[in-house]
């Protein structure tokens, strides 16, 4: 007689090694935890080099070539780092990233500011929360192109909701300023929608942040007499800062390479106020067919988000172990 | 083991053939990639007697304008076999010749008797040629097009309307003849309230991604002198594009667009300016002939309520090419059925139906005949603008070209930055560093 399984695992283990054909059972009975370990894995790892390694290798190959890939026949001859050379000393690409770092830290900060306090908000529970928790995640539901189309009209000065509602609140005429077309409101036309959508998710990684504290630190505090404002300062926040960095790295790697958005909405105009670094990138390899420097601005372009992320990562690190 | 590898080749062998299904062409079957606009689906209409005629199934790939060179030179580049016949555009001559894209088609022409000649001459220089100006043909002329403007005439014929613009003008509200009335008419009616909605002047082309505003503007630029070149072929563009002319072009379109625009009409191209026209925003607007005869036929305000013009001249009669010719795709697999396809669309009478039908055939046959002028009310004007038809370079590298184009007058008219002069300036400086880059400078 054998022992009973003892835990919900065990059994969970045992129906399921019950419930395995037995050819299948008898071939991986022969196999050692770590081949069946490397049989799951292998595929997703093959993958992973033919869609990810693989592109990334022969882009920084063709960063070193003046390949163009509209002239398939010409010949493929080695530049060495003209390629670089030419990006970094071109006032245009450094206007884009001008214009990305604007928009990164422009959006990040307002997204983390409202994300964070629509989930002290909604930590509160009160009466209707959950329904107004799904209300709120909506936007980032939708699709960017959905958004972008969307905003287009509510922005047309004519006939769009957003004019008429600033122009209810302040007595401008609503076809007298145009958020897309106009080289001083379009930037901050983008950062709108862009919060509008992406807050939410924000506030949802905000939430789980604020969610994670233990109650009894709040009671020790209140035992201590400790006002709402230094348990906020002094326990709240430092304890939902690893959740909070952790949103702005994933919300700063998503919008330095955004581009369906800003597409959709200004298509970088007008003129190239709000041509972002992954317009311009587009523009140079499949409009110009310049691949080769095309290649070097995405290699600098991974090597840029790829540092400041680690750099970034480290620092969350050390915010977790204190 | 064995059993399970031979379920697994099957599987994959199943998996390979399926991706290879699709891009076996049928040799009964033909697919034919344009743009998605209304030439295209008259173009439909017409290949049905081909259908007809030789039992031929024709499929049709027709892109949206803003991604059909995107869409297509991809295709292009990437050898794929979507397309058997392609109607191109007149830039892409250059660069699908070098790379070997489109079929040669002088042999073909040869052995089945079509001649050039027998097709516009400027047709078959913008649409056909490569090198520039040489007998080598890379493409049967399909589809002649041009920059032209269309107008209110039921707005224009308003005595009250009439009267104060004479007494302002001191001539008869008309069609402009220049760019400087146009300027005058459209200021005319900006801001006016005409059947109870505020109207503006015109809606000119203004999209920054793809091509539009290059060729809104060089409607301007074209009309005040602007050159590519000092001299033909030499690349010589300082003193040409940058000229004084030149300036003078570009400052009138940016005055036009200042002026009489209707709000909102930052990045408009087609389509926009037809719904601007369409929803009675506007007095005037700029568009492809191609629109014509549908904007004609639109209930609300085509028939009487409708006019057209020839882009304006101001110096030089000019109007900014437009059209696309028919081209082999060398990687076709159905080389027969492609070539018979053109053979075909090459027959006079094939022409005329094909201009009854919507599509602006530039045979002779069609254009030499005595009832032509009259056949439809932008007739004369389309003879008009394909006998000063300018075009933008056909060079292999035109994207980067009018790339840095986009650009410069972007950046000047919408956005406001520099001076015309400074634009232009810039302009030849790019275009320098391409053709440096290119070799040819």
């Amino acid at each position: 007689m054998t022992d009973a399984p003892s835990t919900i695992a065990e059994r969970s283990a045992e129906v399921l090694v019950r419930s395995t054909p037995t050819v299948i059972a008898r071939r991986v009975r022969g196999l050692s935890d770590r081949a069946i370990a490397w049989l799951f894995i292998t595929p997703t790892i093959a993958l992973l080099l033919a869609i990810n390694i693989f592109p990334l290798i022969w882009a920084v190959y063709l960063s070193f070539t003046n390949f163009r890939a509209n002239r398939p026949n010409a010949e493929i001859t080695g530049v060495g780092l003209r390629n670089y050379q030419r990006v970094l000393n071109d006032p245009d690409i450094w206007i884009a990233m001008q214009t990305t770092a604007h928009f990164v830290f422009w959006t990040i900060l307002l997204q983390t500011v409202i994300g964070f306090s629509l989930a002290y908000l909604i930590d509160r529970k009160f009466r209707g929360h959950a329904f107004w928790t799904t209300v709120i995640l909506i936007p980032m539901m939708l699709s960017p192109a959905v958004v972008g189309n969307f905003w287009r009209f509510l922005y047309q000065p004519q006939i769009g909701l957003f004019n008429y509602i600033v122009s209810y609140f302040s007595g401008i005429p609503p076809s007298s300023f145009e958020m897309l077309g106009s080289v001083s409101l379009a930037p901050w036309a983008i950062i709108i929608v862009d919060t509008w959508m992406w807050t939410p998710y924000v506030m949802l990684i905000c939430l789980a942040g604020l969610r994670s504290i233990p109650d009894y630190i709040y009671e020790a505090a209140e035992v201590d007499r400790a006002s709402a404002w230094r348990q906020f300062w002094s326990i709240t926040v430092p304890m939902a800062l690893p959740f909070i960095m952790l949103a702005v790295l994933f919300r700063g790697i998503e919008n330095f390479k955004m581009f369906d958005m800003v597409m959709l909405l200004t298509g970088g105009g007008p003129g190239s106020t709000t041509e972002v670094a992954s317009i311009t990138l587009k523009r140079e390899a499949f409009e110009s067919w310049l691949t080769g420097r095309s290649s070097a601005f995405a290699i600098i372009l991974f090597v840029a988000v790829f540092g400041l992320a680690n750099i970034y990562v480290k620092a969350l690190n050390k915010v977790k172990q204190r | 083991m064995r059993k399970m590898m031979k379920v697994l080749m099957g599987m994959s062998s199943a998996l390979v053939l399926s991706a290879a299904l699709p891009a076996m062409a049928k040799a009964d079957e033909l697919t034919l990639c344009w743009a998605a606009w209304d030439p295209a689906n008259a173009l439909v209409e017409l290949s049905k007697d081909f259908t007809a005629a030789t039992g031929t199934t024709m499929k049709f790939e027709f892109v949206p304008w803003p991604n059909f060179a995107d869409r297509v030179l991809n295709e292009l580049n990437s050898g794929g076999k979507l397309c058997d016949v392609l109607i191109g555009d007149s830039q892409w001559i250059g660069g699908s010749a070098e790379n070997g894209y489109y079929v040669k088609l002088n042999d073909f022409f040869d052995k089945e008797g079509i001649k050039m000649s027998d097709f516009a001459e400027a047709a078959v220089n913008a649409y056909s040629t490569w090198p520039k100006g040489t007998p080598n043909y890379w493409a049967l002329p399909a589809m002649g097009d041009a920059n032209g403007w269309f107008y209110r005439k039921d707005w224009f014929a308003k005595p009250e309307l009439q009267a104060e613009f004479k007494q302002k003008h001191g001539r008869d509200l008309g069609p402009p003849q220049t760019w400087d009335e146009l300027k005058q008419v459209a200021e005319f009616f900006t801001g006016r309230e005409i059947d109870g909605q505020k109207v503006y002047g015109a809606a000119i082309f203004t999209e920054r991604a793809s091509e539009g505003i290059a060729m809104g503007a060089t409607s301007a630029l074209y009309s005040y002198g602007f050159k590519y070149e000092s001299t033909a072929g030499k690349y010589d563009m300082e003193g040409a594009v940058n000229s004084a002319d030149a300036v003078a072009g570009l400052e009138a379109y940016k005055a036009l667009y200042k002026c009489c625009q209707p709000p909102g009409y930052t990045d408009s191209y087609m389509t926009e300016g037809l719904d601007a026209f369409k929803s009675g925003q506007v007095a005037m607007a700029m568009n492809w002939f191609a629109f014509f005869p549908g904007l004609y036929k639109d209930e609300k305000v085509g028939g009487d309520k409708i006019g057209f013009f020839v882009n304006p001249k101001q110096k030089v009669a000019a109007s900014t090419l437009g059209g696309q010719g028919m081209s082999v795709v060398a990687n076709t697999d159905n080389m027969d059925g492609a070539l018979a396809y053109i053979k075909w669309f090459a027959q006079p009478d094939v022409q005329k139906k094909w201009w009854s039908l919507g599509g602006y055939a530039v045979h002779n046959a069609v254009l030499n005949d005595p009832s032509f002028k009259e056949s439809q009310p932008f007739a004369a004007d389309f003879l008009l603008a394909m006998n000063q038809v300018q075009d933008f370079w056909q060079e292999p590298s035109y994207a980067i070209l009018l790339q840095a184009m986009q650009k410069r007058l972007h950046d000047y008219v919408v956005a406001d930055q520099g001076t015309a002069q400074e634009a232009l300036d810039a302009l030849v400086s790019d275009w320098k560093e391409i053709f440096e880059d290119e070799g040819k400078l």
